[in-house]
């Protein structure tokens, strides 16, 4: 009885209107990419997982797209909680993942273990959604490309310590290669693998 | 002065109102009603719902009512609205094997267990205007044979004793692939072709498979079997952990057995090819088995010769809902492009008759 | 039989479709230039008249948007005003014929002559959206071209308009390439508006949706136009300004006045060409009241 309302609470109240808002910032940031974009508060659900990856999650998930979940979140009543609430199925690999959720970033798997999508079809690949404690504060990491006019820098706290050399190779695979989703508090930033991680500030 | 041209907002509401007029016609003659439509246009309704890829009568009806009996534009409306609504999962494999049948035939045995079973069929009428039909002269009850609508055996399960003909091979482990859900990606597997040619236009399929009986792409087709009748659709239910009926179809099964010279891998036999519409709709599902078969080319081995055997050429035109609106499209304006088209055929006009002005003097002067 | 009423969602499309076409979005703009297949449905107005950008709109569009659509960059043709009349319709949202005040424009043929800025979207109509299809028929070789980078047959083709007519003979849906990678086609605009695209502060969208795909270029994209050295891109000029506005320097629609040869030349962007007329500049033809 307890356990059912934990589930069924804390999603989206007006989902038609909250997955357009959520999903309008997200294509925002995936446009504009290392910028911060505030979401307002939409999800608060009652499992571990944050509000603001939760609304993201909420927005893009359903039953068409397996989430792999880190080993912090790969618990029964977070589960269960994107079950109800998305229809999400769960993918056992970072490999066959179309979303992943990471609670842990800093011991993330490296992201060429996830779904880098073909050459045919670079498109087949993980989107990452990370949980991150704050956007800025962390060491500045300074991007160009596409949605970048000179370029665009953000410090996000909690990236794992070789995340230059790892996103170095991910654009290195370009058109192949993940896509990365931060959250923290209920903001959203993104870093598409268009962008180019710039030398020297970091 | 000159003023340029407004009022498109006018111009599309004076034309759907003269549209809503003419679809009413003479006020003095009672409507249509959809019961009318559905009773009496039933063929046509049935096409209008198996390539409109929903299964409701009553909705069909009111497309046929509301597109002024213009089957394609009545299937547009159907399509328009089913794809709005949400999919609550996929129902089981239909069993035509159990099949109540009004219409059961097979050109490749005289008689056969179950028997021949016309139905109400044109094929045995002469097609000679009935006069008859203009008013509402009374017509007499339709006779059923006693002990029809039961499970018959399928021809092919007889061919099958033999060992003479392909089986129905198992179903594949993933899933039944939705044309609806799925970008296209070349080579479709057969499931996914066969439900693009079960939504495919009619007089699309019955061409291309006419042709492969002329010799493009021949494959020596006998209509083994043609079956009309109700079967029940199932849906498994996970949490009941077993299938439950939730309603019946009509359905129209074709399968056309064809010869087949054997291959390295397989041996001579006959092989298949496969048409299911919803609905009584005869003409498509043979013209669908054709070209199934044909479509199989590349999977039994043989040479791929001629455009009914070319699955992207087929399954990328067979819909006649994109067919209809890409070939009607060019009623819109394209101004813009064609002025592009103007100014580069000007200019190439001018450079021509500038290069005929150089060359004529040298004309002249050689004779 | 019974009775029922058919309802429909906020912008028609359910929201698993929506939810699909949005996921698409974000794939396309990760990947500028790269066609991404997506699952279109039907639209209730006939495929090759929109689909596809009707698809994107309704996909983005929330309700405090504010959407412009236009036809050969006009609000009032009939096809503009039909799609404009959809999403009152299905979203009730606000509309406007002005460039600077729209949100979301949806359009088919034209860029306007406005510069966008940074937070406009604009939403193209495609009709074939591979640049190589008319090159080679077959999407499963397009597929392979566009993955090993081999635009050789592309260049080819503009080469042979050069030797045969001493220009490129191409005038609207001019291949551009995206970023020095993927080879777009830009839609039926006119070739005119491919300096447009090039590192616009504006997201742009393009949806086809008949033939499935949808792409993008976000924001401050390079996007250049294919040619050669000795024979480099030019756009379209006209060598009078608008006969209402006087405007220079932008696309024009030659109406045809009379049977007897009678022509003028009138701003095909109708709100550029109200908008300047509004702050006092006259073409030839414009006459002295507004």
């Amino acid at each position: 009885m307890q356990r059912e309302s934990i589930v069924l609470e804390g999603g989206f109240t007006d989902p038609v209107i909250e997955s357009q808002a959520v999903f309008r910032a997200l294509m925002d940031a995936m446009a504009h990419p290392a910028r911060a974009y505030r979401i307002g508060h939409h999800a608060a659900p009652s499992v571990p997982i944050a509000a603001t990856a939760a609304a993201v999650a909420c927005a893009v998930v359903d039953a068409d797209t397996p989430v792999w979940l880190d080993g912090a979140l790969a618990i029964d009543a977070v589960r269960t909680w994107l079950g109800f609430h998305t229809g999400a199925r769960f993918a056992n690999s970072p490999g066959e993942a179309a979303f992943a959720l990471i609670a842990d970033g800093a011991g993330m798997p490296a992201l060429q273990r996830f779904a880098q999508g073909t050459e045919e079809y670079p498109d087949r690949s993980s989107t990452v959604i990370l949980q991150l404690s704050a956007l800025d504060g962390g060491d500045a990491l300074a991007f160009e490309g596409p949605g970048i006019r000179t370029r665009a820098t953000i410090a996000p706290v909690g990236l794992p310590a070789e995340f230059p050399t790892q996103w170095r190779a991910n654009r290195a695979r370009f058109p192949r290669g993940v896509d990365l989703i931060l959250t923290a508090g209920d903001a959203i930033a993104c870093l598409p693998r268009s962008a180019r991680l710039l030398a020297g500030e970091n | 002065m000159y003023v340029a041209v407004k009022g498109g907002e006018a111009a599309i509401d004076n034309a759907h109102r003269l549209l809503a007029d003419r679809r009413r016609g003479d006020r003095a003659v009672p409507a249509l009603t959809l019961d009318q439509i559905a009773g009496q246009l039933a063929l046509a309704v049935d096409r209008v719902m198996a390539e409109g890829s929903l299964y409701d009568r009553r909705l069909a009806a009111l497309a046929v009512k509301q597109a002024r009996g213009d089957l394609i534009e009545a299937i547009f409306l159907l399509r328009a609205y089913r794809t709005t609504l949400a999919r609550f999962g996929y129902s089981e494999p239909l069993d035509t094997g159990a099949m109540l049948v009004e219409r059961r035939i097979s050109a490749c045995h005289k008689d056969l267990p179950g028997g021949q079973l016309l139905g109400p069929t044109f094929d045995y009428t002469h097609r000679l205007l009935d006069e008859g039909l203009d008013g509402d002269a009374s017509v007499e009850a339709g006779k059923i044979r006693a002990g029809a609508a039961e499970k018959v055996v399928r021809v092919a399960d007889i061919l099958a004793d033999e060992g003479l003909i392909e089986g129905d091979g198992l179903a594949t482990g993933d899933g039944p692939g939705d044309i609806n859900h799925t970008p296209v990606e070349f080579p479709l597997s057969r499931a996914m072709r066969l439900q693009s040619l079960s939504r495919g236009d009619e007089g699309f399929l019955l061409a291309l498979g006419y042709s492969t009986q002329r010799g493009y792409a021949r494959s020596h087709p006998f209509a083994g079997e043609i079956r009309i009748g109700e079967v029940e659709v199932e849906v498994f239910l996970p949490e009941l952990g077993f299938a439950v009926p939730v309603g019946r179809v009509q359905v129209t099964e074709c399968q056309m057995v064809n010869q087949f010279k054997g291959s390295a891998k397989v041996p001579p036999q006959f092989t298949r090819g496969y048409g299911l519409v919803f609905g009584q709709s005869e003409r498509k599902a043979m013209a669908m088995a054709l070209c199934d078969r044909a479509l199989r080319a590349e999977e039994l081995g043989e040479d791929i010769v001629a455009p009914p055997q070319d699955q992207e050429f087929v399954i990328s035109h067979c819909d006649n809902v994109q067919a209809t609106g890409f070939v009607e499209h060019l009623k819109l304006p394209h101004y813009v492009d064609f002025q592009a088209e103007l100014g580069l055929v000007r200019r190439m006009r001018a450079e021509y008759e500038a290069r005929d002005r150089e060359v004529a003097p040298v004309r002249e002067a050689a004779e | 039989m019974t009775s029922r009423t058919s309802t429909y969602n906020f912008a028609y499309l359910d929201e698993q479709t929506k939810r699909m076409i949005r996921r698409a979005i974000l794939k396309a703009i990760a990947i500028p230039g790269y066609q991404v297949p997506f699952a279109s449905r039907e639209m209730p107005m006939p495929y090759g008249w929109g689909t596809g950008g009707v698809q994107v709109t309704a996909s983005i569009l929330g309700p405090r948007d504010v959407l412009k659509v236009i036809d050969q960059g006009a609000d009032d043709t009939t096809n503009a005003v039909s799609v404009r009349k959809f999403f009152q319709r299905v979203a009730g949202v606000a509309t406007t014929t002005k460039t600077g005040e729209a949100t979301i424009i949806q359009t088919r043929h034209r860029i306007p002559e406005q510069p966008l800025r940074e937070g406009q979207v604009l939403v193209y109509q495609v009709p074939i959206p591979e640049p190589l299809r008319f090159l080679e028929p077959r999407e499963t070789e397009t597929r392979k071209m566009h993955a090993l980078e081999e635009y050789g047959l592309m260049h080819v083709k503009l080469y042979e308009d050069i030797a045969r007519n001493g220009h490129i003979a191409t005038t609207y849906a001019y291949p551009v390439k995206v970023e020095g990678r993927y080879v777009m086609d830009p839609s039926p605009t006119p070739k005119f508006d491919n300096p447009k695209m090039h590192r616009s502060e504006a997201l742009q969208l393009f949806g086809a949706g008949r033939e499935k795909r949808i792409y993008a270029l976000p924001p401050h994209t390079d996007v250049v136009s294919l040619d050669f050295e000795d024979h480099p891109f030019e756009v379209q000029k006209f060598d009078r300004p608008c006969a209402l506005c006087a405007a220079e320097g932008v696309y024009l629609d030659e109406v045809v006045l009379d049977d007897r040869g009678g022509r003028m030349f009138v701003c095909s962007d109708t709100d550029h060409c109200e908008t300047r007329r509004a702050d006092g500049h006259r073409g030839e033809l414009a006459g002295d009241t507004t």
